[in-house]
């Protein structure tokens, strides 16, 4: 249960690990839409080379970000192989009744697939290397911009730290409920979708209790402190922008250069 | 008739960089009837060590056994054996769900199989074991209750399983002293009068030294220490204080009194003895 880690935040020192948080978020952004600007081989074997690349400078171990895809792989190969087997075009390689291999479907199929697979190594590098703190920080700083029509960024982001910081609590107090209740014999597995969800009324009732009491000591906690929301509050940890930052930036929309080049530029091959 | 670890490791996490082994190599048997405080400062494994005891964690090496009985298993035995091993967690009135007091207790009982009359019996004799009247308090719900009574409603709900072996974690923690004294006399009358072996988690040297018979010390993931707490606080005072902990009060008194003379038996547990022992010496009344 405790071997679940949230945000997954891989903790480290490296080039990407230092990037000011808003600049990893507007990063990931700008790659993501490089990922949809490819539509060629080159493109795609350009993005992987970036991916790589990346994932070299940041210290992570190679097989953690490539885990990443494990919770979406059905819906990847789902997408794959529908693209296979239907596929549309003339130049058809395999049929069998109804199923109908082409060429263009193949090369659909894959490009979705890989378009998914890098969409989510980009996006978990950025969480592995990003704390969830520093992440919200990041997000706040982004949204500040739109208090003017009225989003409330500040508030927004404390929910989400506030959120965040009790995701390991709440998690570490379902651990202990559960085998509280495993100790005096509860079986959380056996039958159907009603009796389960009435075994689990034991862990609930104990879990939401504990929230609510724990929002509330927060609470205090937060007013016992002059708490009063967003309005001229200073910050203990400073955003800046630095050259690596910079560095950053140029690459990302390098990335987008090429393949926008590769889209719609003149064909090299 | 024992509760056996052999050779016992436990690692949390392992393969990401919070792994962080628990619990090194370590091998115990504690029999029926005994009473075994363990002690350790906070991270060095205690509650690591009582929950591999009863099969809530599975070793990550070596076994853990109920009287041969793996208690990791996924067999009816080893289930079974793990019933016989009550656990009562830090603060268990955080555990109550039921909406009757009643209710809460019946849970354990009738997980165990039993039926309606017999789950009747065991609510019945375990309320009245830790003091609450049935008639005052079946029906009322749990959360209308004192904190203290909360917590013997929690205890109640682990004693009508009828364990061979219960394991408290810091039992008294946020108690007030009157709650206090009423819990552990529960305790000593489980050990006393029906013969259940308890392994008590403490902070609290003076209950370890009042109360169990046999003292774990332990560091960094290991017993360094196995034996009588009168004997251990008496001849391992520095090793304790090296480790974070404390020998008790009434050791460090009688201790201060030898200084200056005075001849004292070794194991003075608590402070009515070391009284009655210096009255008995200076010949006062």
């Amino acid at each position: 249960m405790l071997d679940i880690t949230l945000g997954q935040y891989y903790p480290g020192n490296s080039f990407i690990h230092r990037l000011d948080p808003r600049t990893k978020i507007l990063s990931t952004l700008l790659l993501i839409i490089a990922v949809f600007l490819a539509n060629t081989a080159v493109g795609y074997a350009a993005l992987c080379a970036m991916v790589l690349f990346i994932i070299l400078i940041s210290g992570l171990p190679f097989m953690l970000v490539l885990k990443s895809v494990k919770p979406l792989l059905f819906i990847i190969v789902l997408t794959l192989v529908l693209h296979v087997v239907m596929g549309q075009g003339e130049h058809v390689l395999y049929q069998w009744k109804f199923i109908r291999v082409t060429e263009e479907g193949l090369r659909l199929g894959v490009q979705m697939a890989m378009r998914l697979i890098l969409l989510l190594m980009i996006s978990s590098i950025l969480t592995f290397t990003t704390s969830p703190i520093v992440l919200t920080d990041g997000i706040e700083a982004l949204l500040s911009p739109f208090r003017v029509i009225g989003v409330p960024a500040h508030e927004l982001a404390m929910m989400m730290t506030i959120a965040l910081r009790f995701i390991p609590t709440l998690m570490e107090e379902t651990d202990r409920i559960i085998k509280a209740q495993t100790a005096r014999g509860a079986d959380f597995s056996g039958g159907n979708l009603l009796v389960r969800a009435k075994n689990m009324l034991p862990i609930l009732v104990p879990l939401f209790i504990s929230a609510f009491r724990r929002a509330d000591d927060l609470a205090v906690a937060m007013e016992a402190r002059c708490y009063r929301g967003g309005e001229g509050r200073t910050r203990m940890h400073q955003l800046a922008y630095r050259s690596g930052d910079v560095m950053a930036f140029v690459f990302a929309f390098a990335m987008i250069g090429l393949l926008a080049f590769l889209r719609w530029g003149p064909k090299l091959v | 008739m024992s509760i056996k670890l052999e050779h016992v490791s436990y690692v949390y996490m392992p393969g990401t960089p919070y792994e962080k082994e628990a619990l090194k190599d370590v091998s115990l048997e504690i029999n029926k009837g005994e009473f075994v405080a363990v002690i350790g400062h906070t991270g060095s494994g205690k509650s690591t060590l009582v929950q591999n005891l009863n099969g809530l964690l599975r070793p990550s090496k070596g076994t853990a056994s109920l009287d041969g009985t793996d208690l990791s298993g996924k067999t009816k035995e080893a289930k079974q054996a793990r019933g016989r091993i009550g656990m009562v967690f830090q603060y268990p009135e955080h555990q109550l769900f039921a909406e009757t007091v009643y209710e809460d207790i019946a849970f354990g009982p009738r997980n165990l199989g039993l039926n309606n009359d017999e789950t009747d019996a065991r609510v019945k004799e375990a309320m009245k074991f830790v003091g609450l009247d049935f008639e005052t308090y079946a029906q009322r719900s749990p959360f209308s209750l004192s904190g203290g009574q909360m917590r013997r409603v929690a205890i109640a709900g682990v004693v009508a399983m009828n364990p061979d072996y219960l394991i408290l974690d810091e039992p008294s923690a946020g108690l007030d002293p009157g709650s206090r004294r009423a819990v552990f006399a529960e305790i000593m009358t489980l050990y006393k009068k029906r013969g259940i072996a308890i392994i008590m988690v403490t902070h609290s040297m003076e209950d370890a030294a009042k109360y169990a018979k046999r003292l774990l010390v332990i560091n960094k993931g290991q017993i360094i220490l196995d034996g009588r707490p009168g004997e251990i606080f008496l001849k391992e005072k520095n090793r304790l204080l090296e480790v974070g902990m404390d020998v008790p009060e009434v050791y460090k008194l009688a201790d201060a009194l030898r200084a200056k003379g005075l001849r004292l038996p070794h194991e003075i547990t608590d402070a009515k003895l070391l009284l009655a022992e210096v009255k008995r010496r200076k010949g006062l009344k």
